[in-house]
């Protein structure tokens, strides 16, 4: 604690966060170096905004009474791919991200296949879904499937790190014990890490339902199936009241998807 | 202990039948579920164009190597907006989140009736729609620019910052409060000295972590014109220039595995 005389009585002074002077305001001049050279390269067209104003007042004035009637067709046709969409790639994902996460486990792997899966990893994880979604697009055509294998691969991505990093850490004495009992590798990976491991890929896996469902609507800004394409050409016609309905829909699966996916966890965790 | 007998021998089971079939039921009804929805991608795909991609991939593969290196000066102003949509979208929604979770956490906040449901709805509304939806949002309402852009990624944000944060806050001990609450302190003392140093850590954790997260976010916002990179990658795109894709798709990728390096480093110094 440092303490200043000043006077007679003695103050105390909350102690810096960075105790080295220099330091200290050598970064905090960094940052002021930073935000003013960061404000220098924006041009807002304040005009432009001004006019803006009223039709973002139109929008949350749309959520007064959003349209789920006059587009209700495309509306339901999209979040079904959406939901489907979703399913297929959480389920797909898990499948691979196992063996892949088994790789990228060090203590399983030998080194050559732990360096592939990381690497692996990395990119999946690196990459946004809208960048890889644009390239299998690209590849394999407009539509859903599109959506799924893209939506697929960053689950892997996901998945298969979290994956990992458990199997890293789960305890040595019972694994050491399973061995002992003359159990082969597959049996010693049935026994052994999966069922220390299994709280947890249930809870990543609910998880991750919800964050593909989140990714899913607006796969479809590029291409890829779902309810984006919808809300896309909603937002291009102006149609804010459609676009409110859709927004809507959203939040309540994501809400309903959050609330199983909390309860779920906390029963198996 | 669930065991069988088969003759004279007893054998032990994991499970009995009745929980084993219920097992099986469940993912017979998974599998078929699964079944189903991959029927109906199946049906909306063309499948002779996927039977092709092979052949479209090394296609394009081939045109976008080798990546066009003179392309690179070009790219730094819009990585640099890029970086600053992120790091400044992240700022802005810091200051917006950090009232919204002391709202929203049950033990600071000033009416349990009526501002808590209010800071949980703005946390969950924010929080489900993608950063993307929101730029397009802001791009249709105040225009095309990075300002859209930072807007976007700051709106997004709120949800995330301040539901880790009234997390945060919710956790804390309560002893240190009180202990700052009998020297006499007012209650926005209290916040400061027994509250605020509890949650720092926190606080900062989750700040990178959001900043880490928004630089993947903001590559991608060019794409309906907020702004950044992105905005090169879908001209570059339109035009089929793969050689650029390629270098534009390289230094995303450095990017971000630099801001991830760095939160990783920075939440280790931290926690």
């Amino acid at each position: 604690m440092s303490a200043s005389i000043q006077g007679k009585s003695r103050q105390w002074k909350r102690p810096p966060f960075i105790k080295n002077n220099t330091l200290r305001y050598g970064l905090l001049a960094l940052i002021c170096i930073y935000f003013v050279a960061a404000f220098l390269s924006y041009d807002v067209n304040w005009t432009r905004v001004y006019d803006g104003l009223d039709r973002g007042w139109q929008f949350i004035k749309a959520f007064s009474h959003p349209d789920f009637v006059t587009r209700w067709s495309d509306i339901s046709a999209g979040i079904w791919e959406s939901i489907i969409i979703t399913v297929t790639a959480t389920v797909v994902g898990i499948i691979l991200a196992i063996p892949i996460a088994l790789g990228a486990a060090s203590n399983l792997a030998p080194k050559p296949i732990y360096l592939i899966s990381r690497g692996f990893i990395a990119v999946a994880r690196a990459l946004h879904e809208i960048i890889v979604a644009i390239l299998m697009v690209a590849i394999f055509g407009f539509g859903p499937l599109a959506g799924f294998i893209t939506l697929t691969f960053s689950t892997i991505g996901f998945i298969a790190k979290l994956l990992a990093e458990d199997i890293e850490n789960i305890s040595k004495p019972q694994a050491e014990a399973v061995k002992a009992s003359g159990a082969g590798w597959w049996q010693w990976i049935n026994y052994a890490v999966q069922p220390q491991v299994m709280p947890r890929l249930i809870g990543l896996s609910i998880y991750r339902i919800d964050i593909n469902f989140r990714s899913s609507s607006i796969l479809g800004l590029v291409g890829a199936g779902g309810v984006g394409a919808t809300l896309n050409t909603a937002f291009d016609r102006y149609e804010f009241d459609t676009a409110a309905a859709i927004i809507l829909i959203i939040i309540a699966i994501v809400m309903v998807l959050e609330y199983g996916s909390s309860f779920i966890r906390a029963k198996v965790q | 202990m669930p065991v069988s007998t088969e003759g004279n021998l007893k054998v032990w089971q994991r499970r009995d039948r009745k929980k084993q079939l219920s097992i099986w039921f469940g993912w017979l009804v998974g599998v078929a579920i699964f079944m189903f929805c991959w029927k109906i991608i199946s049906d909306a795909t063309t499948w002779f164009f996927v039977f092709d991609a092979p052949r479209i991939a090394a296609d394009i593969g081939g045109r976008a190597w080798p990546p066009r290196w003179e392309y690179l000066s070009e790219l730094w102003k819009p990585m640099w907006d890029t970086i600053n949509i992120a790091t400044l979208g992240t700022l802005l929604a810091v200051i917006m989140g950090v009232p919204v979770a002391f709202l929203a956490a049950n033990n600071t906040t000033p009416s349990k009736r009526f501002l808590r449901p209010l800071a949980l709805l703005i946390i969950v509304s924010t929080r489900s729609i993608n950063s993307l939806v929101w730029a397009l949002l802001l791009v249709a309402i105040i225009g095309p620019g990075i300002f859209a852009g930072t807007l976007a990624i700051a709106i997004r944000s709120i949800g995330f910052v301040g539901k880790l944060l009234y997390e945060a806050i919710e956790e804390i001990d309560i002893n240190q409060v009180e202990a700052i609450q009998a020297t006499g302190a007012s209650k926005l003392q209290v916040i400061a000295y027994g509250i605020v140093p509890q949650i720092m850590p926190a606080f900062a954790g989750l700040s990178v972590f959001r900043w880490d997260i928004n630089i993947r976010e903001s590559t991608i916002l060019g794409l309906v014109g907020a702004g950044g990179i992105g905005l090169y990658l879908q001209s570059s795109l339109n035009v089929l220039a793969w050689p650029q894709v390629t270098v534009i798709l390289i230094m995303i990728l450095v990017a971000v595995l630099i801001s991830e390096w760095v939160s990783s480093r920075v939440r280790q110094a931290i926690i």
